[in-house]
């Protein structure tokens, strides 16, 4: 059976380990081994990477008062959602004042991803 | 510059200048240590600082086990700056840093605020953090027009994420620094078109999980040994030309490649913000562009402390805000007069080290481990960095092996205290050394 | 119906305006562009020349040595930065011969003061000169001045004084009238007039050509210069020029008076009267031949760099015509800064020969504030003008350090600014070492809080040179935007 080899920059921390991952694509879970990772999250991330992509997306939502307010998904969803998911946020109509942490949207398209407020807005 | 000293002005023991990340972590530092008469100056209306338009994350990890965004990062420090009752005098900025002859004050600090008008506070100790600014256009030198369209990545940042606004559609950026970078991303989840990122150097200044997933995600080409030789557009920017450029970074004749585009965002570099710090006559390092510092983030100016981007510019707010609390908290002892003068070891680099900070280390008795921060000046790979005694034949003090060493990411050295105390050398070398067997460079 | 119309609010066109206003008179200002002092006024070298270069019994030769003579004053009145700083023209030993026909040549202009200086007196004046230079002509009456701010003063103080100005009219007809002339614009508003000064610049022969006179033309001639860090406004003291010789004129090195050094020109003559792009091969012009004048220019320190077209005329002189209750003034290339306050006063002397009838206005004010009034004055003054409008304490521009007030006022005085660069050239806001990184957005939100329209309705300089285009998002959904 063929293997092939990739290699990825880990995106976890701004440490960037490069990772050399070891693929058999006919297997269900295709990630043979992973290497060059700094921690274990680098194994996670890899594997992640060569079956369903993830990434956090952050952006801002539209507030009634006609500004904008930093949010972000509280857990990552699948890379190829990602602008799925800047229609739905830019779609909303949030709150003109609104707190880090706050919900502007539950369940992401399905995801299970809420998108919140990062940034306090409006208030003293 | 005009000198404000005014000797009748009320004294303050810790004046904080600047209230973003580095700032906020110094007075609470500072405060953590005793103090307690003391004062952050923010020029903007919020503490914040660049933070607040960074909504990207990535920020925390470090400090917080966690990834945070820019603003949220912002917000923890804020919270602990409020919890301990520190003083914030938003609006504010500093005019002018003048340093006193007398006993027990370091420098007159002189702002202008809406609220307060002019005023000058006769500092105990002050502590440099105003961050650094982006390199402007005009510093490039560009041929071609001045249209509209042309805006440094920073200040495109801050009409998408705080304002609101589409600085533009079509977008080439010149310069691959992570602002650069993450601006790539931010314009293509927004709608625009980003053509190309150029950079003159043949590698990234960026971190190299952005180039995955600010470029790599979205299939946006990275043009390395690239640059923007021509501006064209009257009103608004209507394309540039890019070329190849050769290995002393002179645009290749016949490379010609043009682009048609409305934006030209400019990421080439960070540049500390220290006219203050001139002002004031503080001795500067023309390598970081900030002041030269001992490991205290003591300046040549006696109970002035710099720390985070107006010091060297970092690339996590991680290791700002722990430079800053050690900037803060050496405040903090210089208030009670526990900084005492010491023996000076001055600090070298060879031709690969770029700069250390700090760039010289005080011994006294009771001095503890120095942490070296450094850049190297280009990428080099199976490498040992080392720190020596006086030259390259010197003992080794400290050592560490690394696999691949890039200017986009500092570096750090530990020298242990004792071998600070036992030695007798006035400099030390702080050097890459490439192994034996030799990796290829990039 | 206005007494007089002047096309084109350049420095010439500012300057007759402003001189006019001293009188009672409908006086209105038309220029195409969204600000005053856009075309070769904004770029240009900012010198008041001593008067020596023109040919003798030229109208440059005589218009120069008394503009240079009157500009102190016109400066004083309009509040606008003016510096005597003498201006030395270097030669090498084997152009000796031709400096001394310049020094002949400005004694027959009637320049006072001049002399030729040797090349010990030369490096005790100038010490960051070429060494290899040997002698120079010494003019003590050039002067340096900022052309834009006299230009902006000054149609701001006719406008104090009643002119009106008309911005974004640009002139496609002229109809002769019973009573003068009617302008009509590209946009089909209209202005009424009995007398008319085309003082349209690089323009004026279009213009003279919508009056039916095709008896000259003018082409644009490029000039490249670089501005460099206010580190290097030291390098010299006096402005320094190079002896023209027949293999050229040479660039010259200045001090600008708000203390960046200048270097420049380059000349190109060019086709296209909008075409103000900067070259890669201007630059290096530049650099090989102010190394002439100057040893090791820091060119690492050039925070930026621009482009303006001087119109040369067909004559090789000043063309300056009075015909049909019209003054026609065309080629006004250098000296034309420093000729501008003789020329307004020329200009007056034309239309009182033409039947205008000029009556002194009981109320008329020459002087203006200066701009920069705030930056100026004492701790307690600004606290004073902090306590009466707290936006004076709130610095917008970090690296000019320009307050909210001093933008806010000068969005608002005469002439009112609109753009971005407008506000930038009358506070200096922008202008220093960002750019206008950190306060173009807030210059953009002062705009369009102070004009009431939107935030990407701002341009950085009228036209279509919008800055941002249009909203991210919309709550709801709706975008928006141009």
């Amino acid at each position: 059976m063929a293997t092939t080899t990739k290699t990825l920059t880990c995106i976890v921390c701004p440490r960037g380990c490069t990772l050399t991952v070891t693929l058999d694509s006919a297997l269900e879970n295709p990630v043979l081994s992973v290497e060059g990772q700094g921690c274990k999250r680098g194994v996670d991330y890899a594997t992640a990477e060569c079956t369903h992509p993830t990434r956090v997306l952050t952006t801002t939502a539209p507030t009634v008062d006609g500004g904008v307010v930093p949010c972000k998904t509280d857990r990552a969803i699948p890379r190829e959602l990602l602008f799925e998911a800047m229609k739905a946020v830019n779609a909303l109509s949030a709150p003109a004042v609104v707190r880090i942490g706050d919900v502007l949207l539950e369940n992401l398209l399905n995801t299970g991803a809420n998108i919140v407020a990062t940034a306090n807005r409006g208030y003293n | 510059m005009q000198n404000y000293v005014d000797k009748t002005a009320p004294y303050t023991a810790l004046v904080v200048i600047g209230g973003g990340p580095a700032g906020m972590a110094a007075a609470v530092a500072a405060y953590d240590n005793g103090v307690r008469d003391m004062v952050i100056l923010e020029r903007d209306l919020n503490a914040g600082g660049i933070l607040r338009q960074c909504i990207h994350n990535g920020f925390g990890l470090h400090r917080f086990g966690e990834e945070l965004t820019g603003p949220e990062y912002a917000d923890r420090y804020h919270k602990m700056v409020v919890e301990r009752g520190i003083a914030v005098k938003t609006g504010a900025t500093v005019l002018d840093v003048t340093p006193s002859e007398e006993e027990g004050v370091a420098a007159y600090v002189t702002a202008i605020s809406e609220a307060e008008g002019m005023f000058t506070l006769r500092a105990g100790a002050v502590v440099l953090a105003m961050g650094c600014r982006e390199r402007s256009k005009g510093a490039l030198n560009i041929a071609g027009t001045r249209p509209a369209g042309i805006y440094s990545a920073g200040t495109a940042q801050r009409f998408v994420n705080m304002e609101g606004y589409m600085p533009g559609r079509k977008v080439v950026i010149l310069g691959s620094g992570d602002i650069g970078l993450i601006m790539a991303r931010r314009m293509t989840l927004e709608g625009a078109e980003v053509k190309a990122v150029c950079e003159l150097m043949p590698y990234s200044g960026g971190l190299a999980r952005n180039i995955t997933q600010c470029l790599d995600d979205f299939g946006i080409p990275l043009m390395l040994s690239h640059t923007v030789t021509q501006i064209h557009g009257k009103e608004r920017l209507t394309g540039v030309t890019v070329s190849k450029v050769d290995e002393r970074r002179r645009p290749i004749p016949g490379s010609e490649i043009y682009f048609e585009c409305d934006t030209l965002l400019l990421s080439v570099g960070l540049i500390p913000e220290n006219e203050l710090t001139r002002g004031a006559h503080i001795g500067m390092d023309g390598i970081t562009g900030g002041a030269t510092v001992d490991q205290y983030r003591q300046t040549s100016l006696k109970g002035v402390f710099a720390c985070g981007n107006v010091l060297h510019v970092h690339d996590l707010v991680d290791y700002v805000s722990e430079e800053a609390a050690l900037a803060g908290s050496s405040a903090a002892a210089h208030l009670r007069g526990e900084l005492t003068e010491g023996r000076a070891i001055t600090l070298k680099t060879d031709g690969k080290v770029r700069y250390t900070v700090p760039q010289a280390v005080t011994v006294t008795g009771n001095t503890a481990d120095v942490t070296v921060y450094f850049r190297p000046s280009d990428i080099y790979r199976d490498v040992t960095v080392t720190v020596r005694e006086g030259g390259a034949d010197g003992a080794i003090l400290s050592k560490k092996k690394r696999i691949k060493v890039a200017p986009g990411e500092m570096e750090t050295i530990t020298i242990k205290a004792a071998d600070l105390t036992a030695t007798t050398a006035d400099t030390l070398l702080v050097s890459i050394e490439e192994s034996a067997k030799k990796g290829g460079n990039a | 119906m206005y007494d007089v119309t002047v096309i084109g609010a350049g420095v010439v066109g500012a300057l007759i305006a402003r001189r006019l206003a001293a009188y009672d008179l409908r006086i209105c200002i038309v220029d195409k562009e969204n600000d005053v002092a856009r075309g070769a006024t904004a770029a240009n070298s900012a010198i008041v020349h001593a008067g020596f270069d023109a040919k003798e019994g030229s109208m440059k030769a005589r218009m120069n040595v008394r503009g240079s003579r009157m500009m102190e004053q016109v400066c004083a009145e309009l509040g606008v930065s003016y510096k005597r700083n003498g201006s030395l023209v270097v030669a090498f030993e084997h152009e000796r011969a031709e400096v001394e026909a310049i020094y002949r040549r400005g004694v027959q202009n009637g320049v006072e003061g001049l002399r030729i200086v040797e090349k010990e007196e030369l490096f005790e004046m100038e010490p960051n000169l070429n060494p290899e230079l040997s002698c120079a002509l010494y003019a003590p009456t050039g002067a340096i001045v900022c052309p834009y701010g006299l230009t902006i003063a000054a149609v701001g103080n006719a406008m104090d004084n009643g002119a009106e100005l008309v911005l974004n009219f640009e002139v496609v007809s002229i109809e002769k009238t019973a009573e003068g002339y009617t302008l009509t614009a590209a946009d089909g508003r209209a202005v009424e007039t009995r007398y008319l000064i085309n003082s349209a610049g690089v323009y004026s022969d279009e213009i003279a050509k919508m009056l039916g006179d095709e008896s000259f033309s003018v082409h644009p001639r490029r000039g490249e210069y670089m501005l460099l860090d206010k580190e290097c406004g030291q390098t010299t003291t006096c402005t320094i020029f190079h002896t023209p010789t027949k293999m050229g004129k040479g660039v010259l090195v200045s001090p600008t008076v708000h203390g960046n050094l200048i270097v420049g020109p380059t000349a190109t003559d060019m086709e296209d009267k909008t075409d103000t792009a900067t070259t890669t091969e201007g630059f290096a012009d530049i650099r090989a031949k102010a190394g002439d004048n100057v040893a090791g220019i820091p060119y690492g320190k050039v925070i930026t760099s621009f482009c303006g077209l001087r119109s040369v005329g067909s004559t090789g002189d000043f063309i300056i015509k009075a015909e049909n209750n019209a003054v026609l003034l065309g080629g006004i290339e250098s000296p034309g800064l420093s000729s501008s306050p003789a020329i307004a006063e020329y200009v007056e002397e034309l239309l009182r020969g033409m039947g205008l009838v000029l009556t002194p206005k009981a109320d008329y004010n020459p002087n203006r504030a200066p701009m920069d009034a705030f930056r100026h004055m004492s701790v307690a003054e600004k606290n004073e003008m902090i306590q009466k409008d707290s936006r004076y304490g709130r610095i917008i521009c970090r690296c000019e350090e320009v307050t909210e007030g001093e933008m806010v006022a000068a969005i608002h005085a005469n002439p009112p600014a609109y753009d971005v660069d407008a506000v930038k050239r009358r506070t200096r806001g922008g202008m220093g070492r960002c750019q206008g990184g950190f306060c173009s957005p807030e210059v953009i939100r002062i705009l369009a809080r102070e004009w009431g329209v939107s935030y990407d309705a701002i341009t950085k300089n009228g036209g279509g040179s919008y800055i941002n285009k249009g909203r991210t998002k919309v709550a709801g959904g709706n975008k928006e935007g141009n």
